[in-house]
């Protein structure tokens, strides 16, 4: 087995971990199916597939640079009222507000990035939480920008590319929020396979060992910040322009700490696991609410701890593992 | 005369009352293989926490091929060919020993910063990390994840990540720590087979191994320098006899201890 191993050129080795594999195109094609199977699901599924990038930008800067937030949704949140108030004074398109409200974020995050960089651990989680709360009363207070407690309101969406109308069904919403998610999960993908993601891993393994090596952790924490903030402000402007409506909960502490137990069940640091818990999260959650909606945490709380004792790499880090058992077989 | 590789002028340090270096004054010279040696507490790993930037200095310069770099953080002096290994291993355990040597590798020719492009498209990266693991007799076992390493290969490890910076002024806190006596002669040999470019300072407690592979010798006792010379000399001080080769044997046998 050591020559096997030592016979392969050490970069095809490293190249063969960016290969796509089979369960990823599986995965992939399934995403297609509510379109046959669940019709009337359309907008639950771009529901999942905005929290599933969401998931991913948080996967960023948790699972990959090791950043435990508890204040994500504040990029979630600007990036919605962004694109939100883009169309409602009269700007509706679609594309280039996913762009400005990616911007907007980003600007946001880059400029905390200067603070968070400095911590790490408890303090980080509380500078995150303490950032994101900030940002919720502003949001709160600024009510004749934001709409306060009502939301705002007034917002159209143009047609997508000029052409497809923004149904009730969900059909194009779904598409638009797939094909996005999908574009960013290339770019991730192809993130945490540079050289760059390398040292984002390194960061996480040890932090300490870094500057030893003549790593600038902190100007890669600032770098990866930055891009999990973009990715999340577009996260959140699909869901201002599909459901023509931003409410203050888009930036509250529920959703932060609900986006990190989604990627915590998914499994965080693997790229899927944001979008396979947000999957299970979402569908979990509208199917048991609509029962009993206040039985909805105690499943969830169950599911959370099952998780975390029986399965520490998430649930697609156990299916890995049970793949690669079979595997060896 | 040229420049020292590395140099202090008047290091010193306290925790409160408790004084860890003191008036600390060593030069290196280019090319030389400097043991650093003295009893447990002597303040050896503070003396290179303080060199390589990981203890802020109470007062006291340092100079690197004669540029201060006491003002520098630790990262911009390994920039700068100033690096360390550690006593207790501080590497990736989920990493493999390839991505852990390419990671370095990576920062050092500033890859690291791309993030459009994949880790592929930088081959001679890769094959420098490789052809170092080669070098430390790592590359059969350069795909495994770190923590699945031999202790033994974990402490070349180590070794192996401060190569890839490309040190100018090398600082080995213990490299043969827990490592069992005949592999350490492995390991020193590894080390004394570094290119002459490369300053070598070392701490080790076997005296046998310091006399074998250090030029020179710096004892240190209570966070001072007592005494620096060729191996023969501290030998015979009656001084460094007295404080510390006196309580344990000048070749000590039996179980080695970091």
């Amino acid at each position: 087995m050591a020559l096997g191993e030592a016979s392969i050129s050490p970069r095809l080795h490293l190249a063969e971990q960016t290969r796509w594999r089979t369960p990823e195109i599986l995965f992939w094609l399934a995403t297609l199916t509510p379109y046959f199977l669940f019709p009337n699901y359309l907008s639950l599924a771009s529901q999942i597939a905005i929290a599933a990038l969401f998931a991913l930008s948080l996967d960023l800067i948790l699972g990959y640079a090791g950043i435990v937030s508890l204040g994500h949704a504040a990029f979630f949140g600007i990036g919605a009222y962004t694109a939100g108030l883009l169309s409602k004074y009269g700007w509706g398109e679609p594309l280039s507000g996913l762009v400005v409200a990616a911007f907007a974020a980003g600007v946001v995050g880059y400029a905390t990035s200067f603070v968070i960089c400095r911590f790490r651990h408890l303090a980080l989680i509380m500078l995150t939480l303490g950032f994101g709360l900030l940002l919720a009363e502003l949001a709160n207070t600024l009510g004749w920008i934001t709409g306060g407690m009502d939301g705002l309101q007034g917002i159209h969406t143009w047609k997508l590319l000029g052409t497809f109308p923004f149904d009730l069904y969900g059909r194009a919403a779904y598409a638009y929020a797939l094909v996005v998610l999908f574009i960013l999960f290339l770019f991730a993908r192809r993130l945490i396979h540079s050289p760059f993601g390398l040292s984002l891993r390194g960061i996480r393994e040890n932090f300490v060992r870094m500057p030893a090596i003549g790593a600038p952790s902190r100007g890669h924490i600032r770098t990866i910040y930055t891009i999990a903030a973009c990715i999340a402000g577009v996260a959140g402007a699909l869901l201002a322009q599909t459901t023509e409506t931003v409410s203050l909960d888009s930036l509250g502490f529920e959703r932060s700490a609900e986006i990190v137990v989604m990627l915590v069940l998914g499994g965080a640091g693997r790229l899927y696991g944001g979008i396979v818990g947000a999957t299970i999260y979402v569908v979990a959650r509208d199917q048991f609410s609509g029962v009993v909606p206040q039985y909805w945490y105690f499943w969830i709380g169950i599911l959370l701890v099952a998780v975390v004792v029986f399965l520490p790499n998430g649930i697609v880090g156990g299916l890995t593992q049970l793949a690669a058992r079979w595997g060896r077989k | 005369m040229t420049a020292p590789a590395l140099a202090t002028r008047g290091l010193a340090k306290a925790f409160g009352s408790l004084v860890v270096a003191n008036d600390i004054e060593i030069e290196l010279p280019k090319g030389v293989r400097y043991a650093l040696i003295g009893p447990n507490g002597a303040g050896k790993t503070t003396l290179i926490n303080l060199i390589t930037g990981m203890l802020q200095p109470g007062a006291g310069r340092i100079f690197l091929d004669d540029t201060d770099i006491t003002a520098l953080p630790p990262e911009q002096r390994v920039r700068r060919g100033l690096v360390r290994t550690y006593q207790i291993n501080s590497l990736f355990p989920h990493l493999t020993a390839l991505e852990s040597v390419t990671l370095a590798v990576c920062e050092r020719t500033r890859a690291a910063r791309i993030w459009w492009r994949q880790l592929n498209a930088y081959p001679h990266e890769i094959e420098e990390a490789h052809d170092i693991l080669v070098a430390l007799k790592l590359g059969a076992v350069c795909h495994r994840l770190t923590r699945e390493l031999a202790y033994g290969q974990q402490r070349l490890l180590e070794i192996a990540l401060a190569l890839a910076t490309r040190p100018k002024v090398l600082l080995l806190d213990e490299p043969a720590a827990g490592v069992p006596r005949e592999e350490s002669q492995e390991l020193f040999a590894v080390i004394a087979g570094l290119s002459s470019d490369i300053t070598v300072l070392f701490i080790e407690h076997d005296m046998e191994l310091v006399f074998r592979f250090a030029s020179r010798i710096i004892v240190m006792v209570g966070g001072r320098v007592l005494m620096q010379g060729p191996p023969h000399e501290i030998a015979n001080d009656p001084q460094v006899r007295s404080v510390y080769l006196g309580k344990a044997p000048l070749v000590p046998h039996g179980p080695r201890h970091g």
